[in-house]
């Protein structure tokens, strides 16, 4: 996984609640078996009309959200399935940082485990993000935020400065893009010891015969 | 002593190892996969070079994306069925049980964990699939998870986790006539929301939920996920060693009377705090229907649908507004007598044998309406049997229902058995977000006796008083 440490991009502003993870990537596209190339498929449904023609009103494809990688959506973000497709999808997109007054925990687990930042603010500090990229309405006038996960700070250049709390061992192992599976393996004697003491009841897969 | 819930209780007795500032290291015992969320994960193993840790506790099997219809024939969607390819491949390559599409023992994996008795009490049991929460019925703690942390499991057998809150939601009192465990779990996700439960682990308890059956308590473990919860459980009981005993991988003799005195050890102690309490008077419950686009937005079916103009809050009011106009609805109007094309009977949240015999029940004798298609999936081969067995397919094929093969099928769609645009659904499963069943399709959540009704009336009724 890469690190995160800083970010400046584009901020689009997706002003619904609940965002489930079926809009995020559609179902049709989860039979890819790469975690590659889930970006253009990413709010299909919400993107695109039924003849495949854009869908103009659709937040994402103004011009002032064109190249985004901030996304700022309302609270409960990625409710529903645990399909790890929606990061990847959002990450192949382009967008890096997520801020929402809530997510749903797999979803927000998930994100940490793709090098993705979700920050969770007051729903009063997402208003603010929202209204002040409002303002921007066009391509040249685009609105855009540096988020610095070593500070824990994001901020406009100007007025908008925001502090924001993160888990300090999810900040660690974003900042210097560590592998968890290898820090688990670190302990490999704990597990060996632990699978010593389970109770002789538990199951075990066998195929049975039918 | 120190007073712990069922949760406390067993998260202790899986963690490996706890450091102060750190996830704990979690143990899992049982390991489920399927094809949709596992084929990046066995790349992963791949690329690092690592192997499955425990293949032994380890099971897979296809049912997302497997067509319904007959199995006979080669599936016709070459990327699902590539997907199932990679599956089978990456099975064998890592030594891992496999009950591929044609397995006597084929189903979605929430039923078949339980009925083959690989779902006990005091276990962890992890898929990558939300609706894992189904096997916390038994007394487990389960939990969906992404695929990234499949890899994890695979090559470690371990999870790192930050331990969550814990909820009570105690429902009091019996449940009525014609009131089922699925109204029971759309009553709690409608008062306390799609993110109710965020953060937390739910245990349900009170005596609606001990009158419970096993598939009952399944059903309502099932939707924790739609509230929000990590996982939902509820404490084994007389109930829940007598649905495990016997099953193919119950323990059995001198180990089935430790696994049972180690299990009687596994409900909460008396006194033994919960971070929150949520209480719901069972006699107060009606059969449900979810109305929008989310499984909170649901209705008692005497109800009638919001105004957006009677909500204050802006975000609030908006949400409503979209998911009315999404469902094609009109303020005010009673959910009761709203009329459906499709009824879906199936998936992990009622597709057990209890289900199918409840909503057979209501058919029987019955003709499908002349506006309305429906379908029967049982959620495994073996359900299917049983079913088979009890002659409810013959029920089901006379009254004008499709008969079919183990899967999730309509559940997500995700094979070729979906909604088209405008379509309305009654379906008895967990989720009614907009295109779940096809794009444009218009699902609304119910119990199998309410879907079985519509189905017959041609629209949905009060399966209390509906006269057949």
């Amino acid at each position: 996984m890469d690190a995160f440490k800083k970010h400046t991009g584009v901020v689009a502003v997706l002003d619904r609640a609940n965002v489930d993870t079926d809009q995020i990537i559609p179902k049709q596209f989860l039979k890819r078996v790469e975690r590659t190339g889930f970006g253009e498929f990413l709010f299909f449904d919400w993107r695109y009309h039924e003849d495949g023609s854009v869908c103009p009103g659709f937040e994402l494809n103004g011009p002032q959200a064109a190249g985004a990688s901030i996304l700022v959506a309302g609270k409960n973000f990625g409710s529903g399935s645990s399909r790890e497709h929606a990061p990847w999808a959002l990450l192949d997109y382009g967008f890096h940082v997520i801020i929402a007054p809530s997510y749903a925990d797999i979803f927000f687990n998930n994100c940490f485990k793709n090098g993705i930042l979700p920050i969770v603010l007051p729903q009063s500090e997402v208003l603010r993000i929202m209204n002040a990229a409002s303002t921007a309405n066009s391509a040249k006038d685009q609105f855009s935020l540096t988020v610095d996960l070593d500070n824990q700070t994001l901020s406009d250049g100007g007025e908008l400065n925001i502090r924001f709390d993160v888990d300090p061992f999810r900040r660690h192992c974003l900042l210097n893009g560590l592998d968890d599976i290898g820090l688990t393996l670190q302990n490999v004697d704990d597990v060996d010891a632990f699978e010593k003491r389970r109770p002789i009841y538990m199951p075990v897969v066998a195929a049975l015969s039918v | 002593m120190n007073r712990r819930t069922m949760f406390e209780k067993i998260w202790d007795a899986h963690v490996v190892k706890a450091e102060e500032g750190k996830p704990s290291v979690l143990y899992i015992d049982l390991h489920l996969i399927h094809e949709v969320t596992s084929a990046q994960a066995f790349d992963g193993l791949r690329l690092a070079g690592r192997k499955v840790r425990r293949p032994d506790l380890t099971l897979a099997t296809m049912d997302h994306n497997v067509p319904t219809t007959d199995r006979t024939v080669p599936v016709k969607d070459p990327i699902s069925k590539k997907q199932m390819e990679v599956l089978a491949a990456n099975c064998e390559e890592f030594g891992i049980t496999l009950y591929d599409i044609h397995h006597k023992l084929q189903g979605v994996v929430h039923i078949i964990g339980p009925e083959l008795g690989l779902t006990q009490p005091g276990m962890t049991v992890v898929c990558g699939d939300s609706h894992t929460s189904t096997h916390g019925a038994f007394g487990a703690l389960a939990f969906g998870i992404g695929t990234s942390e499949v890899e994890h499991v695979l090559a470690t057998q371990c999870l790192q986790q930050t331990k969550p809150k814990t909820m009570e939601i105690r429902i009091n009192g019996a449940l009525p006539m014609g009131v089922t465990a699925k109204d029971i779990i759309l009553a709690i996700i409608g008062k306390i929301g799609t993110d109710g439960a965020t953060g937390y682990v739910i245990e349900y308890t009170g005596e609606a939920i001990r009158a419970l059956s096993m598939e009952g308590r399944m059903t309502v473990c099932n939707m924790s996920i739609e509230a929000g919860a990590r996982a939902g459980m509820i404490a084994p009981d007389e109930t829940t060693f007598r649905y495990v005993q016997g099953k193919p991988h119950a323990p059995q003799g001198e180990a089935w009377s430790a696994a049972v005195a180690n299990w009687k050890q596994l409900p909460t102690d008396e006194g033994a705090e919960f971070d929150r309490l949520v209480e719901i008077n069972a006699s107060e419950l009606a059969p449900y229907v979810s109305w929008g686009t989310n499984p909170g937005q649901v209705l008692p079916i005497t109800g009638v649908l919001p105004n957006p103009a009677d909500i204050e809050n802006p975000a609030d009011r908006k949400t409503v507004e979209r998911a009315l106009d999404y469902m094609g609805l009109q303020p005010y109007r009673p959910i009761n007598g709203l009329t459906v094309d499709r009824v879906f009977i199936g998936s992990c949240t009622n597709g057990r044998i209890e289900d199918l015999r409840a909503a057979a029940g209501i058919v029987q004798g019955q003709t499908v309406a002349q506006n309305v298609k429906a379908m029967v999936v049982p959620g495994s081969a073996l359900v299917k049997l049983q079913a088979e067995a009890e002659g409810l397919d013959k029920i089901f094929v006379a009254a004008g229902f499709e008969w079919r093969e183990a899967g999730c099928s309509m559940c997500l769609g995700m094979n070729p058995d979906i909604l088209s645009p405008g379509e309305r659904c009654a379906s008895t499963s967990n989720r009614n977000f907009e295109g779940r069943q096809g794009k444009g399709g218009r699902t609304h959540l119910v119990s199998p006796e309410m879907a079985a009704a519509a189905a017959i009336a041609g629209h949905f009724v009060d399966v209390r008083t509906w006269k057949k």
